[in-house]
């Protein structure tokens, strides 16, 4: 094994785990931010210049917590449940491919941690494995609301994934690869949304349902549930349930901005080359999950939940045969251009 | 040399979990450890770079199916008074039951030798999307169709079978 690859990979998944954590821990002053900004309050602005130290001290407030253990709890699971959230929410984003290349050091450094050929079907593993924080730890609880919670969380999970894959096949459909680095070179010239609008309004609804977001927070509706499937714990285990939300809300936007909107693809990008081009790509990038962990966050504040017969119908009966109807005329017009009729 | 160090280990470790799944008192707890048997088996599948093979069993298997067994365990309430009562002749049935499965696997199993063999002869590339495509669509068609088919098969059957009773909710 190189040396220096070595050196350049684990520095790379340091900044990495350091960036989602930072990135997770300013979202929620972001969101809560913009929850004051769209209710016409003003929001927190104690700790610091309008309030930016907020994050710190909600952390520094979580670990000084309590940390409680129910008496009839299954302890073990109970503790495993917010690690395993947390652990599954993190590991999505060693496929993510960041920018492009650096050259430092006389080296060519590439901005992604690996580069599998089956990128986007590893997300999806990851995605389907990672409704086990959320069980395991609703069911450990030994409480009614929490297994409520748990319950509803892996259904819904279970639901939305199917749509949310057939939408995902129909991009694999116009790339022919599933690595993500062709998918986003694929879009260099004419981003996939001009292409798959309906693919993307399906995939961006069923990212909302699989990070359980508002409209779609059944799983720990607090007029119903009291907390959902975190009802009974506390401290930083806690802490680390609502950390995992507010990561994977930061990878699934960089996901989707991989999938629809070229990655680190910019307008005019053809006139830049070397670093700059790198550090722009990467700018662009940033650019595009922000803006999607701002319309995630809007649509919070704007639309009221689903009932939970509602979201099973809307997921059974509208997005599936919707996104199936969009890949079978995809693959007709596909095989078409190519010429096979 | 390492990567035979690797497989052992990840054998033991799979053998292990394996174990913990029929001996483990909690039917929950079983169906965790069968979840960590199956990340085993992925990680097998990278040893042998069948990358594909390895996520597909990751999604459907320990992804899929078991959310589904432990969704079922946790909306049963299984706890020690619900246990049912085995009688000697049933525990005979499943004694003799599992040894002949046990008999049939080792059977099965004996020719592995000659297998390793013909998968080392083929080029370490085989178990990467574009050659497991390109062999489904070309040299197994029939039989990938054929499967295609079963699958949809079962899938109306099990539709019909849950359209039976009229649906509560509306």
């Amino acid at each position: 094994m190189d040396t220096a690859l070595l050196i350049e990979k684990s520095i790379l998944v340091i900044v990495l785990f350091l960036i989602s954590l930072g990135a997770a821990a300013y979202m929620t002053y972001f969101e809560r931010k913009l929850a004051a900004w769209i209710q016409d309050r003003v929001g927190p602005d104690r700790a610091g210049p309008f309030g930016i130290l907020q994050p710190i001290a909600d952390g520094v407030k979580m670990f000084l917590k309590e940390d409680f253990i129910p008496a009839k709890a299954d302890k073990w699971l109970f503790i495993i449940g917010p690690g395993l959230a947390m652990f599954t929410a993190l590991i999505t984003s060693a496929v993510v491919p960041w920018g492009p290349n650096l050259h430092l050091f006389g080296r060519e450094i590439s901005l992604q941690v690996a580069d599998i050929n089956i990128g986007i079907l590893y997300v999806f593993g990851v995605l389907s494995v990672g409704v086990y924080g959320i069980m395991i730890g609703g069911w450990a609880s030994n409480n009614k609301y929490s297994l409520y919670g748990a319950i509803r969380a892996s259904s819904q999970m279970i639901s939305y994934e199917l749509a949310m894959g057939v939408s995902a096949i129909t991009i694999v459909l116009l790339s022919g690869s599933l690595s993500l680095n062709d998918i986003i070179a694929q879009q260099s010239q004419v981003w996939n949304v001009f292409y798959q609008p309906v693919a993307f309004l399906i995939f961006f609804i069923c990212a909302l349902a699989e990070l359980n977001r508002a409209p779609f927070d059944l799983p720990e509706c607090e007029s119903e549930l009291v907390g959902g499937y975190h009802t009974e714990y506390s401290s930083m285990k806690l802490g680390l349930y609502l950390f995992s939300e507010y990561t994977s809300m930061f990878i699934s936007s960089a996901i989707m901005a991989i999938l629809f909107f070229g990655g680190y693809n910019f307008p005019g990008m053809s006139h830049f080359s070397g670093n700059t081009l790198a550090l722009l790509g990467i700018g662009a990038f940033a650019i595009k999950i922000f803006i999607f962990i701002f319309v995630i966050m809007w649509i919070r504040w704007t639309i009221p939940r689903f009932r939970f017969d509602q979201l099973m119908h809307l997921g059974w009966k509208t997005l599936l045969p919707l996104a199936l109807v969009n890949l079978l005329i995809s693959g007709l017009v596909i095989a078409y251009n190519n010429g096979w009729f | 040399m390492s990567l035979q160090i690797i497989s052992i280990i990840l054998g033991s470790l799979t053998l292990a979990s394996a174990l913990l799944v029929v001996f483990s008192k909690h039917p929950v707890r079983s169906v965790i450890y069968l979840v960590v048997t199956f990340f085993f088996i992925t990680s097998m599948y990278i040893m042998m770079n069948a990358q594909f093979l390895a996520i597909v069993n990751m999604i459907v298997y320990a992804g899929a199916i078991m959310v589904l067994f432990l969704f079922v365990l946790m909306l049963l309430n299984l706890n020690k008074e619900a246990e049912p009562v085995t009688t000697k002749g049933s525990q005979l049935a499943a004694f003799i039951a599992g040894g002949s499965l046990f008999l049939v696997l080792i059977t099965a199993l004996k020719d592995t030798l000659t297998l390793g063999q013909t998968y080392r002869a083929h080029n370490d590339q085989i178990g990467l999307v574009k050659q497991l495509g390109n062999l489904l669509f070309t040299k197994y068609l029939v039989a990938f169709e054929i499967t295609s088919i079963l699958f949809i098969a079962a899938m109306v059957g099990a539709i019909l079978l849950a359209k039976r009773e009229k649906q509560i909710i509306e």
